[in-house]
């Protein structure tokens, strides 16, 4: 009936190589099976939201974490922030952006939205698996994320 | 035991106050360097003074903002969702990092954290050996992976 219930890490990246890469950090840390990819901000919301093609996705289905990415067609990272943390219907899931910015003004708009982390993508492969799979031990084996 | 390096350089901030359970967190630390730059305070009146640089910290330098504050959150004077409350309200001080350390894994109380701005949440592990671990994860990605402004 619901094929997302397996779902624990939603990742918005509009980039297929970069989020082929993740995907491949994720299976090396033996996490990859509850991953689901999406490209861009709209299609973020609406998986959220159980809109539009997520519309049979249970929403009592809570996740442990948003991967997301900054710079995206459609809604980029930030509105997506703007739209999930603010007001009454404050979505409590942890994000965590995961970016190649590491300019100050988007580090300190994140923050300043609402975003519980945010992680400079290291540019070589092997950092990048190191990072993916510490950002996976901490937010997916220690954080606890609420319950919806 | 308790004024360990000053309050100068402090990358973490614990706020916690159970002394052994406070002794336990700094022991989980003790084989890394990270133990180094751990301030303890005892309550939340104690931490607002600390990021604030008021009280017993005025004259810390108030552009030193600690990488991660580890919050329990049952404290006499002033509770831990009062402390996010408070930090998390004003613009300043929003931006950092408060994970909160507790031994209630109560929904409630995961929820009403999220809900005020924390920015993630750890239930105690009852063995020293899974303290440590969660600790030593808590400290590599909170210091070394996750980067604040």
């Amino acid at each position: 009936m619901n094929d997302f219930a397996d779902v624990e890490v939603l990742l918005v990246e509009d980039n297929q190589s970069d989020a082929e890469m993740t995907m491949r950090a994720l299976d090396r840390a033996n996490l990859i099976n509850k991953v689901y990819w999406v490209k861009d901000g709209v299609e973020a919301l609406e998986f959220v939201r159980c809109t539009g093609p997520y519309e049979s996705r249970d929403c009592q289905q809570s996740l442990k974490l948003i991967l997301l990415d900054l710079k995206m067609p459609r809604l980029d990272g930030l509105g997506v922030l703007r739209e999930l943390k603010s007001g009454e219907q404050m979505c409590p899931v942890p994000i965590v952006v995961m970016t190649s910015s590491n300019q100050d003004h988007d580090i300190a708009e994140a923050y300043r939205l609402g975003v519980n982390g945010y992680v400079t993508k290291p540019v070589q492969f092997a950092s990048f698996v190191e990072s993916v799979s510490r950002i996976g031990m901490y937010w997916l084996m220690v954080n606890q994320a609420p319950t919806l | 035991m308790k004024a360990l390096n000053g309050s100068e350089n402090v990358d973490i901030l614990l706020v916690e106050d159970n002394r052994h359970d406070a002794e336990l967190t700094m022991r989980a630390l003790t084989k890394s360097e990270l133990r180094n730059k751990l301030h303890w305070v005892e309550d939340g009146v104690e931490a607002l003074d600390f990021v604030r640089c008021t009280g017993a910290y005025r004259g810390r330098d108030p552009n030193q903002f600690p990488k991660l504050i580890l919050l329990d959150l049952k404290m006499p004077r002033l509770n831990g969702l009062d402390v996010v409350r408070e930090l998390k309200s004003d613009e300043r001080t929003r931006p950092i990092p408060v994970v909160v350390m507790t031994s209630s894994n109560q929904s409630r109380d995961i929820t009403e954290s999220y809900r005020l701005g924390v920015n993630g949440y750890v239930t105690k592990p009852i063995h020293f050996m899974d303290l440590a671990e969660a600790i030593s994860q808590i400290a590599i990605y909170w210091l070394r992976v996750n980067q604040v402004p």
